[in-house]
C-alpha cells in the first residue's frame, strides 16, 4: 500500500508545478522507476486510477513508466554489475563489499499538460 | 483548447516530502523538541518498549507520544494507562506509513511547546515507513528475536535509515535460532554507524543502556 502514499506525493508535486506554470489540465505523467525502487507499476496505476478522479487537474492524466536498470558497485574489484541478477555478492570476485549506485530512483520525469 | 506541451520535471517523488521533513526538523530544533521516530514490524514490542522507556525518563523529560495506526486506539490507551505521557492516536486512513506532513499535523494536535521528547510510534511495517522521512531528530527500529536475524538482509533500507536498533525479546533467545553475532554483522554491513541495544522490554533487561543513549541524544538536540 505504499503505492497510495506515493500517488499522494506525486499529486502534491503536480499541483505545485501546475500552479507555477498555470496549467489547467495534465494529460500524462512520465515516471522513472529504478528496478529495485520497490514500487510496483501495476499497483501504482491502480492507486492512481482511484486517486486522480478526486482532482480535475489530473482526472484524465495517464501514468507512463520508464524502468531504470539497477547497478551495484564492488569496492574490492572496483567493477559494476547488474543488481537484479546477482544481488549483494559481486559476480566478478565474490566479495559482498558492494553498494547500489543506481536503480533506486523514483522520479517524475516529465508531464504533458496545457 | 490550449495545446498540450511537455514540461520537464526531473524530480524525485520524495522531494516534496523531504522538503517538508527538513522544515519540520529545523522548527523542532528551534523550539527544543526532540522527535523520535520508532519503527518496527507489527508485534515486535514497540508499545511495551515505549512504556518502559517513558517511565525511565519521565522524571527528567517531558514526553509526548503519537501512536500511528491504520485503525483502533488500543496503543494510545495502553500508553495513557501505564505512563504519565501525553498521548494521542493518529489514524493513517489505510496508509502504511506516516509522512512529514501527517507528522506535522500530529505534532500540532499533541502540542510541542511543553514537550522535550516527542515519540512517533509509526505504523508496524519494515518497508514503507523507511521511505518517508518524518522530520524526526533520530530514527530507531525494533527487531524482535522471533522475527529472525536475517531481517537486515531482507529489509535493507530500514536498517540504513535508522540511528539505533533495539533487539527486543532477548529473554526468548534460548528458544529461537537467532544468532546475535550475525544480526550485528548484517546490520552493521548496511549501516556501520548503527547503535545496537539488545533488550527485554518485558523484564527491563538492557533498558538502561538504551534509555541513557536516548537521554543523551535528547539533551544534545535540545541544548
Amino acid at each position: 500500500m505504499h503505492e497510495l502514499g506515493i500517488v499522494v506525493h506525486i499529486t502534491k508535486t503536480l499541483k505545485g508545478i501546475a500552479k507555477e506554470n498555470q496549467l489547467k489540465e495534465i494529460a500524462s505523467v512520465s515516471l522513472e522507476l529504478g528496478e529495485v525502487s520497490g514500487v510496483i507499476p501495476e499497483i501504482l496505476t491502480d492507486c492512481w486510477n482511484y486517486y486522480r478522479k478526486k482532482f480535475p487537474l489530473i482526472e484524465e492524466a495517464e501514468l507512463k513508466f520508464e524502468t531504470l536498470p539497477a547497478v551495484t558497485y564492488c569496492e574490492d574489484c572496483e567493477k559494476t554489475y547488474p543488481t537484479v541478477q546477482y544481488g549483494k555478492k559481486c559476480p566478478h570476485c565474490g566479495s559482498d563489499h558492494t553498494y547500489l549506485i543506481a536503480g533506486n530512483e523514483c522520479n517524475i520525469k516529465e508531464i504533458e499538460a496545457c | 483548447m490550449d495545446s498540450m506541451r511537455i514540461i520537464e520535471v526531473k524530480q524525485s517523488i520524495f522531494a516534496d516530502n523531504d522538503e517538508d521533513a527538513n522544515k519540520l526538523r529545523s522548527r523542532l530544533k528551534e523550539q527544543k523538541t526532540f522527535l523520535l521516530n520508532m519503527m518496527s514490524s507489527p508485534g515486535s514490542g514497540k508499545t511495551t518498549t515505549l512504556v518502559r522507556t517513558i517511565n525511565a525518563l519521565s522524571d527528567r523529560l517531558r514526553i509526548g507520544v503519537m501512536e500511528a495506526d491504520i485503525d483502533s486506539d488500543v496503543d494510545a490507551w495502553t500508553i495513557a494507562e501505564k505512563t504519565s505521557a501525553k498521548t494521542i492516536q493518529l489514524h493513517t486512513g489505510g496508509m502504511c506509513h506516516l509522512d512529514a506532513d501527517m507528522t506535522r499535523q500530529g505534532l500540532k494536535e499533541l502540542g510541542t511547546e511543553e514537550i522535550d521528547l516527542a515519540v512517533l510510534e509509526n505504523v508496524g511495517n519494515l518497508v514503507c515507513p523507511a521511505e518517508f522521512d518524518t522530520g524526526a531528530s533520530k530514527n530507531v527500529m525494533i527487531l524482535s528475536v522471533p522475527e529472525g536475524h536475517d531481517k537486515p538482509l531482507k529489509y535493507p533500507l530500514i536498517f540504513t535509515v535508522c540511528d539505533a536498533l533495539i533487539i527486543n525479546k532477548i529473554d526468548v533467545l534460548p528458544y529461537f535460532d537467532f544468532d546475535m553475532d550475525l544480526v550485528r554483522e548484517y546490520a552493521k554491513r548496511r549501516n556501520p554507524k548503527l547503535k545496537i541495544f539488545p533488550i527485554c522490554a518485558k523484564t527491563g533487561e538492557g533498558m538502561e543502556a538504551w534509555c541513557d543513549w536516548l537521554y543523551q541524544e535528547v539533551m544534545e538536540w535540545n541544548k
